[in-house]
């Protein structure tokens, strides 16, 4: 049975409405200031750090991005942390926070589709990702000149835009996850706590529970083959985290010198010239599989929250 | 079919194992006030939702405006209103951008929404507040913009889920004498309630449902000749000389139409009867020597016929 009409119509409407709503809400200005802060932070003592060797490094301004120095951790590590949370902020009460509020039948009864109305909610959340990072980025890259006193190069920027994309399909994942939790929980706090629960379990339990199976699975008693063959296996649970996705892609894209991710053979390395900078093209196709996957992981999570609020009751 | 703003046959939509809605026949005329009665849960706000094609029904044919809700549902929706039995809008808004918004779903062109934006306002009497925001209203406003919601709208059918549910009464009336000039217009309008006596004052036909089943349709005094038998109660109060009461209510027991009669020793009787029968009552109280010093009609109520009906498993009327 053929539908009439188009899921799209409203998508825009819904869109510009919720784009307005974030950029006005509290919860988003709190998160703003905070993310801000500390991007200055670490931009500032790195650039400190950085401002002896500038001449020496061609890729100075993405080292800005990378460096950390005690106590404060790098700018990325920053972002790895904040985008989750400024992500779930985002969408943990998007569905039911209507649905609390009354708004939800009220709003379905107009003449659009509830695919508007979750597309246009998605849309606006990533719409509000893009413009915190690019702002964010470009805030960065602005104190980086000042406190370096160095133009970036056209290939930093290439690097730092790509750099962007993978940050926007990393927060991506975090808001179909939030909005899956808003659809599944009633309570807007469950629905918080479930999806900080997840990101908790991917930050914190993930790679000690990766390891243990992997000890588990290949114990190193067994010998050096059995060590590599528990490394390995260790490493693709791990892959399965969003933030090691991140952060492995980030790795690549950031630093030109890295050439591979993994553990290494003797004789991959044979004729390499080490320390030597990568070009960006080289780099992409080393974090080729992680792109996507960011990517894929955003677009799986949408489906599953978009078919979930398409059978859900309007009333239950 | 082209007479019916609204009809269904068969309807009905099953939760697993649980029946919400259970063979619906139902048929609203065009113009016309419809009372969808019935306690808390008993499906009326599941058969709203199946009409306006935001759940799917389990069988069962449906078709309103004209239209199938299942294959059409944006052309429902755009001449449909609904109006939701806890309106909520969006807190951080004021009443006047809520209105925005909907105009803007509905496909409005901002400036051209702006008049008919301020006349809803206006019609339902908030052109002051309209400016704060919705978060400082009181429940009755809020129910204020659901109206001017749906005037903005001015759909062809207007449903309204338990309009006066917590009004307090002046807002009820206020409420109820809109939706009545809104029937005067033209529209078509479904009032589901299980505050009886608010309803049956606007309602031309009423149905009164229960565990998913249309039970009884028809106008209150239909329902209550069915359902009540003697529906009418009517007081006298006479003046009787002594030892002459029981010839009075003997004579009233004679006039056609009377169920059963009832005296007490002031002269008072109370008069159960099938139809308005005041006349003949009082003509049998002179003929039997007596004086009538004050008579009143109870008209038959719909908590009445309703609890008549339902008997013990009535909680809310």
């Amino acid at each position: 049975m053929k539908r009439e009409g188009s899921p799209w119509s409203g998508v825009g409407v819904v869109c510009s409405k919720e784009l307005a709503d974030h950029l006005t809400s509290v919860r988003m200005r709190i998160l703003e200031v905070l993310i801000v802060l500390a991007a200055i932070g670490a931009t500032y003592v790195a650039s400190e750090q950085l401002r002896a060797s500038v001449a020496e490094s061609p890729f100075a301004f993405l080292q800005l991005f990378t460096t950390a120095q005690q106590p404060l951790p790098s700018f990325v590590s920053f972002l790895t942390f904040f985008v989750p949370l400024v992500a779930i902020g985002l969408g943990f009460d998007a569905i039911n926070g209507e649905h609390n509020r009354g708004t939800l039948s009220r709003v379905l009864a107009q003449p659009i589709y509830r695919d508007a109305l979750i597309i246009g909610k998605f849309l606006a959340a990533m719409a509000t990702m893009a413009i915190v990072l690019v702002g964010l980025w470009l805030v960065t890259t602005g104190l980086g000149i000042l406190f370096l006193g160095l133009p970036p190069s056209g290939a930093s920027v290439a690097r730092g835009l790509c750099f962007l994309v993978a940050t926007l399909f990393y927060a991506g994942i975090w808001v179909a996850a939030a909005m899956l939790c808003s659809i599944l929980f009633r309570q807007a706090t469950t629905s918080a706590l479930a999806a900080l629960g997840l990101w908790l379990l991917f930050v914190v339990m993930w790679p000690i529970a990766v390891q243990f199976v992997a000890q588990a699975v290949h114990p190193a008693h067994l010998g050096g083959q059995a060590q590599a063959q528990a490394q390995q296996l260790s490493m693709m649970l791990e892959r399965i985290s969003p933030n090691t996705l991140y952060g492995e892609a980030v790795t690549a894209l950031l630093h030109p010198t890295v050439r591979t991710l993994g553990p290494v053979f003797f004789y991959q390395i044979q004729g390499a010239m080490l320390g030597n900078p990568l070009p960006l093209g080289q780099s992409l196709v080393i974090v080729w599989p992680q792109l996507t996957s960011l990517v894929a992981g955003t677009i799986g999570l949408f489906v599953i929250m978009y078919l979930v609020f398409q059978r859900r009751e309007i009333r239950a | 079919m082209s007479e019916a703003a609204l009809h269904t046959q068969g309807l009905s939509k099953r939760y697993g194992r649980t029946v919400a809605v259970d063979d619906l026949d139902l048929e609203v005329h065009r113009g016309e006030i419809f009372g969808l009665l019935g306690p808390n849960g008993s499906g009326k706000t599941t058969t709203i939702l199946m009409l306006l094609g935001l759940t799917e029904p389990s069988g069962g044919e449906l078709s309103i405006v004209g239209l199938d809700p299942r294959r059409q549902p944006l052309s429902v929706k755009r001449r449909v209103g609904y109006l939701p039995d806890t309106v909520g809008f969006y807190d951080d808004l004021s009443g006047r951008e809520n209105l925005a918004y909907t105009a803007a779903l509905l496909g409005m062109r901002r400036e051209l929404a702006r008049e008919p934006i301020e006349a809803a306002l206006e019609r339902v009497g908030l052109p002051e507040a309209a400016g704060s925001r919705v978060r400082t209203y009181s429940r009755g406003m809020r129910q204020r913009l659901g109206l001017a919601e749906l005037l903005l709208k001015n759909p062809e059918v207007a449903i309204l889920d338990e309009p006066t549910l917590g009004l307090d009464p002046e807002a009820a009336d206020w409420f109820l004498e809109t939706v009545r000039s809104l029937r005067d217009e033209g529209m078509t309008l479904l009032l589901s309630s299980h505050l009886l006596h608010q309803v049956q004052s606007v309602c031309d036909r009423v149905g009164l449902f229960a565990n998913g089943r249309m039970l009884l349709t028809g106008t209150l005094d239909e329902l209550a000749g069915r359902v009540l038998d003697a529906a009418w109660r009517i007081d006298l109060e006479t003046q009787v000389s002594d030892g002459r009461e029981l010839d009075v209510v003997a004579a009233l027991r004679a006039v056609p139409g009377v169920r059963e009669v009832q005296s007490d020793a002031d002269g008072g009787c109370t008069v159960h009867a099938h139809q308005d029968i005041r006349g003949p009552l009082v003509r049998a109280v002179l003929e039997a020597g007596a004086d009538v010093t004050g008579i009143a009609l109870h008209r038959p109520q719909l908590d009445e016929i309703y609890r008549r009906y339902f008997g013990a498993s009535t909680h809310e009327a």
